[in-house]
């Protein structure tokens, strides 16, 4: 009889360890760089392009890091509750446009001149913003991603909490839903705005 | 009739083979004409995790990211990088789940020693069935008592036909 219990918890044990396993979300890897400096870069700016910003001009300040694309669906979603906290939180919120002409997918970028898909870049950006409500306290231009790789990205959407000393503090991929607004980034951006 | 199919055919199919040929052309260019960079490009790119396709390695994948991720390789590759500086970079920016072989570490201790541990448990078991198995088959191998003998003799006695 006492056999049989024991048989019996080993197999419980391993269908908690499984159900644990099963309920995880496989897309949401923990980003390395929560707690480290953010990246350095220095994009250009949509709305002044001979000036360039770059995580350093941000120091002192806790700050979003929002990454956007007009290609990007899940974007246009999360898009109003950006619109919305802009409204209503004084926080910097920056843009980080990746990627804007060549991850569309719908350009031959082996027959486009890299002036050229800058142009484009920067008008189909600015387009989308005058479109859908600029949110951004500004909005930098990851022409060819490559910043974006040096931050992890790999499913855009992507959202980043840096905080005053400029260590990243927390990393969000997908869209920002009110409900992760409300209960994940307003909480630790008051805990960091102390 | 048959004739202008074949010919539309014809430039259908030498149009499709150009353009095919031209994006080719662009990205493989670089290192096409180093085959050593090629295949250590080839080798790390199958020790890679493509995030967006999960199962896939950036060598299989077709993915922007994939693709994004190849380049970086192929970049630091020709500048010299080790490939230990190529998967620390990679590590850096993604985590450990970039690599498909994944490392030892406190918290993969379950993933690598599961498995021995199960084959542990497993064997421990068997041993213990044998062992126990075995003294009882002895126990029944015993000779009998002289007092088992008799009753087995009167049993014996009791079925004999007369």
């Amino acid at each position: 009889m006492n056999r049989y219990f024991w048989i019996l918890g080993a197999f419980a044990a391993l269908v908690a360890l499984l159900a644990v396993g099963l309920g995880l979300n496989p897309r949401e890897v923990p980003s390395p760089l929560v707690g480290k400096p953010a990246p350095a870069f220095n994009l250009s700016v949509l709305a002044t392009p001979d000036k360039t910003l770059g995580p350093k001009d941000m120091q002192g300040k806790v700050w979003l890091l929002n990454v956007w694309s007009s290609w990007c669906v899940s974007c246009r979603a999360e898009h109003p509750v950006l619109v919305e906290f802009s409204k209503n939180v004084d926080v910097p919120l920056v843009g980080l446009n990746y990627k804007e002409v060549r991850g569309d997918g719908n350009f031959d970028m082996s027959k486009m001149p890299a002036d050229e898909e800058k142009k484009l870049a920067f008008q189909r950006a600015g387009q989308w913003l005058a479109q859908h409500g600029n949110p951004y306290t500004l909005t930098v231009m990851d022409i060819d991603g490559r910043v974006g790789i040096d931050y992890g990205v790999y499913g855009v959407p992507e959202t980043y909490v840096i905080d005053k000393a400029g260590l990243i503090r927390m990393k969000h991929t997908g869209p920002i839903s009110p409900d992760v607004l409300a209960q994940k980034i307003m909480p630790l951006l008051a805990e960091l705005n102390k | 009739m048959k004739r202008r199919l074949r010919i539309a055919l014809f430039i259908f199919a030498s149009f499709f083979a150009s353009t095919v040929a031209f994006a080719d052309a662009a990205t493989e260019a670089a290192t096409a004409a180093d085959p050593v960079a090629e295949k250590r490009l080839q080798k790390l790119s199958e020790e890679l995790r493509c995030l967006v396709c999960q199962n896939q390695t950036i060598a299989d994948s077709n993915a922007e990211l994939a693709q994004d991720l190849r380049r970086e390789v192929r970049t630091m590759i020709k500048d010299g990088k080790t490939d230990q500086e190529i998967v620390d970079f990679m590590v850096v920016r993604y985590g450990d789940f970039v690599l498909y072989r994944p490392p030892l570490k406190a918290i993969t201790l379950l993933l690598w020693g599961g498995p021995v541990a199960l084959m542990l448990l497993g064997l421990f078991i068997l041993l213990r069935y044998l062992r126990r198995r075995a003294t009882r088959i002895n126990a029944e191998d015993q000779p009998l008592s002289a007092d088992e003998t008799s009753r087995a003799d009167a049993l014996l006695k009791e079925i004999e036909p007369k």
